[in-house]
């Protein structure tokens, strides 16, 4: 079955450039992608690979004499490239032109080529408005859903571009967040820019080609190995003026995203998790670490501009607490300290209706919400 | 000479009237079939011949040719065994044929001449009622469940013997009264009692909420969380099924042979089938067509544990049913529906391997395969289903708490006034319950105050709900009103009955769909 989505609205002429020795690159890339995956052990080296020239590249991963080399060395042909690019909905854009965003430029990791799908022009708003990579945990709790649904949505709601990687969990709660406070949104693919992966995720995909922009650094129709993964998290954190991790163990993904940012000299800053977590390891060991503590959409804006500065746009406000019937105070408490379900709340089954009832109240206040595993969240 | 019997056959779950014709000629002894038998009835020949000689009747040593009548389809099985019996000994003479006319025969024989049970037995009394037979002459061990029949004669026999002392007018076995009121009541006496399981208030509320409203239910929780306990004691607070369901239920199982020597099927069933069951074990069939778990589950609860690893066709197949109350399945020859009328309980982990969401285990298992388990479930199977929650462990207070549960009987009570409540609202429709009310139903009983619509919005723009959910959310807010007692619904009524709509499961689902 063919995987790959074509983007709904062909992207206006917009002019941009990518020239024949960038789509080879790419083209390269991908041809030489099983040979990457057998020679690398760990993923901190895949930038260190991806920095070096064409032929070095060729000849770290062992694959000077292989058909696959020599067929994109020799017989690119870039014409080809650019009709498949345009056929698949996507726009290709070269560091050589002069639009290629500014932020990716200082390390020598970077990509030379990016394959857009989207509204191209967010690309030019990166490089004035700072971004925000928000990444995480595919497997998130609850918790990390919603602080990261929330702060994608506050992000959005100053119109702050909200970068990730659109993977299970965190990722997608952040874009949805965005999408949901009405900001600009980006997303970077590990594979091609016109497969939605996860697949699961391709109504997302749709919505963020709609109203945000969708980037790969690998040619059309590329399903991601292990190795691009992290190739990924290398642009994301290029992308973004400040990296934060919502939820993550010791060793994850995100945790690579943060040490990219860290060695670009971007800010880095983490969600605090409860010590006994596994999943809040990655976050805390950061703070640890020194990274800064981001309670609230507002701690990213002082990281970001400063303490108390007013930029982009409108600051969010915590939301006051409405005025709540005693009961339903009580309720919220009860959630509020740790009883995620109602059998934890109510104390007979005489109480159940109740208890579900004003549950059900609150949630329809937008102070609780449902996680993916049925139980009661305090909305963030 | 000729001579007639009349006999049925089975097509799913009814009977159908077939005519054995025998005629016996001079000539070479022969004995043929005719008229569609199968390799069974075509062995009847061995069976009625060594029955009528170990009788001491004779068998007549003529061209002997029997013909059963229509002959346009198939005749399966040995319970035509007992009629063409009948008929030889008739078209030979050796009993009058005059009863013959007035009473119809089922029963298999064994060599010895005695009378073994048929399946269906209820099935053929209820025909030959139907069809003005005067009585039904059948195997003594099948008489009590055809009795159940009103205003029919039941002719119990053991032996060839005894049938042909019966048609010759001398011998009537002593009459069954199957006293079906105590049955039922004795039926009431449950092994087990929800009193016994500690804990779980949610789902012990959910469960009353399904058994009242018959809406269906479906439960997610780690293994060993209760599940199927809990689900073992839903037919213990059901109202306890009326003398038709009973019979209705009765005759599918006896129809399937299940009966196990009981004349009423006095309790409502419970059928847990495991889920390696293939589709045509779920809904039925085979050739002839025989009724499947689903089926025997009439009137009573299906329990279907680990839903998602069920197999996708036999899901599917329970659309059908899940929105009829029965199934039709057309084969080559003919159309055989079965009724299937149940509670669907069913049960599922939240992940492969359980532990997605527990509070002391971790789950082990990759993103998206979590995300994909519930996803199985298709939107055409979640669609129906009204009642969703989560199932924790009980904690250990719960577990070691005194505090006296509520027993079967209390939950119950309440169930019969909630249905009492909807069977009068609904009374001269098709719909027996709240679940099974059609959209414009459900828009007259389920009229709603300002503060309740208001709710519903909140819960669509919060997208809580969706378009479709919605109406499953009114219906099971009426559920909720009638078993407080009240005629109005009211706003706590819509947001306890939102918290019964599981956003996983629906959107998994809705996500497959698009």
């Amino acid at each position: 079955m063919d995987r790959r989505l074509k983007a709904e609205r062909v992207p206006p002429a917009t002019g941009f450039t990518a020239c024949d020795r960038c789509l080879r690159r790419s083209a390269l890339l991908a041809a030489m992608a099983h040979f990457v995956a057998r020679s690398l052990d760990a993923s901190r080296k895949v930038p260190l690979l991806l920095a070096l020239p064409d032929d070095q590249f060729v000849a770290a991963v062992g694959g000077e004499d292989s058909r696959q080399a020599l067929g994109v060395l020799q017989g690119f042909d870039a014409a080809r490239a650019r009709r498949d690019a345009s056929d698949a909905g996507l726009v290709a854009l070269c560091h050589h032109d002069e639009r290629f965003p500014k932020c990716l430029i200082p390390s020598a990791d970077t990509p030379r080529l990016l394959y857009l799908a989207g509204d191209v022009r967010l690309l030019g708003l990166l490089d004035e408005t700072p971004a925000v990579a928000l990444v995480g945990s595919r497997r998130a709790t609850g918790y990390g859903l919603e602080v990261a649904h929330a702060l994608g949505r506050e992000l959005g709601a100053c119109q702050v571009p909200v970068v990730s990687g659109m993977a299970l969990g965190v990722d997608s709660a952040a874009h949805e967040g965005a999408l949901e406070g009405g900001g600009p949104t980006v997303a970077v693919l590990a594979g091609g820019a016109d497969v939605p992966y996860p697949s699961s995720k391709r109504r997302l995909y749709r919505r963020i080609v709609e109203r945000g922009l969708v980037v790969a650094e690998l040619p059309p129709g590329f399903g991601p190995l292990r190795w691009c993964f992290p190739a990924r998290n290398r642009i994301m954190a290029g992308l973004s003026a400040m990296t934060v991790v919502v939820e993550g163990a010791a060793g994850s993904g995100s945790r690579i995203t943060a040490q990219f940012a860290a060695d670009l000299g971007r800010e880095v800053g983490a969600v605090p998790g409860q010590v006994t977590s596994r999943l809040a390891q990655g976050p805390n060991a950061l703070l640890a670490d020194g990274a800064c503590v981001v309670r609230r959409a507002t701690d990213i804006l002082d990281a970001l501009y400063g303490a108390g500065h007013p930029s982009a746009g409108e600051r969010p406000q915590p939301r006051p607490l409405p005025d709540l019937e005693p009961r339903l105070a009580e309720l919220l408490a009860a959630v509020e300290g740790g009883a995620a379900s109602v059998d934890r709340i109510a104390r007979s089954p005489q109480e159940t209706a109740e208890v579900m009832a004003g549950l059900g109240e609150l949630e329809l206040m937008g102070l609780l919400s449902r996680a993916p595993d049925g139980s009661y969240v305090r909305r963030a | 000479m000729l001579a007639r019997a009349a006999t049925f056959a089975l097509i799913g779950v009814d009977a159908v009237d077939v005519t054995v014709e025998a005629d016996i000629h001079p000539g070479l002894p022969a004995f043929t079939i005719v008229g569609l038998p199968d390799a069974a009835v075509q062995e009847s020949r061995e069976r009625v011949r060594a029955a009528l000689v170990n009788s001491e009747f004779e068998f007549p040593l003529r061209r002997i040719t029997v013909n059963l009548a229509p002959a346009d389809f198939r005749k399966a099985g040995p319970g035509f065994d007992l009629a063409l019996a009948g008929a030889v000994l008739a078209a030979s003479g050796q009993v009058s044929s005059d009863p013959l006319d007035r009473y119809a025969l089922c029963g298999e024989l064994g060599l010895d001449g005695s009378i073994r049970p048929v399946r269906g037995a209820l099935a053929f009394a209820d025909r030959a009622h139907r069809s003005g037979r005067e009585g039904l002459v059948i195997a003594a061990a099948n008489a009590a469940e055809a009795s159940l029949v009103d205003g029919l004669e039941v002719v119990g026999v053991e032996t060839v013997r005894q049938l042909a002392d019966f048609l010759a007018g001398g011998w009537r076995p002593p009459r069954i009264h199957v006293d079906a009121k105590a049955m039922l009541e004795a039926g009431h006496e449950q092994q087990v009692d929800l009193a016994e399981v500690r804990g779980h208030h949610s789902l012990k509320r959910a469960l009353e909420v399904a058994a009242a409203g018959g809406h269906h239910m479906l439960m997610i929780g780690p293994p060993g969380s209760g599940k199927s306990m809990l689900s073992r004691r839903m037919p213990t607070i059901l109202p306890p099924p009326t003398f038709d369901e009973a019979l209705e239920a009765t005759r599918v199982h006896s129809v399937a042979g299940l009966l196990g020597g009981e004349a009423l099927i006095a309790r409502r069933p419970f059928r847990a089938p495991h889920h390696s069951i293939s589709s045509a074990g779920l809904v039925g069939g085979g050739v002839p067509p025989s009724p499947g778990e689903a089926s025997l589950a009439h009137n009573g609860v299906l329990f279907l544990d680990e839903l998602a690893e069920f197999p996708r066709p036999a899901l599917e197949a329970l659309r059908q049913p899940l929105e009829q109350g029965s199934i039709s399945l057309t084969r080559a020859q003919r159309t055989v529906t079965f009724p299937m009328r149940f509670s669907l309980l069913a049960a599922t982990n939240p992940c492969p391997c359980g532990n997605f969401g527990a509070a002391r285990r971790e789950c082990s298992c990759h993103p998206s395969a979590i995300h994909r388990y519930l996803s199985k479930l298709s939107a055409a199977l979640v669609d129906r289903i009204d009642v969703m929650v989560r199932v924790d462990p009980p904690s250990r207070q719960e577990l070691m708490s005194d505090q006296a549960a509520p027993s079967s009987a209390e939950v119950r009570a309440r169930v019969v006034a909630g249905r009492a409540r909807q069977s009068e609202r609904l009374a001269g429709s098709r719909a027996r319950c709240n679940a099974d009310m059609t959209t414009a139903q459900a828009r007259r009983h389920c009229r709603l105050p300002r503060a309740a619509i208001r709710a519903l919005e909140l819960a669509l723009d919060r997208a809580l709900l969706t378009p479709r959910g919605h109406g499953r959310v009114l219906r099971v807010a009426r559920t909720l009103a009638d078993l407080d007692g009240r005629e109005g619904i009211e706003r706590k009524d819509v947001t306890e009955a939102i918290g019964y709509r599981d956003s996983r499961v629906v959107h998994a689902s809705e996500w497959i769909a698009a």
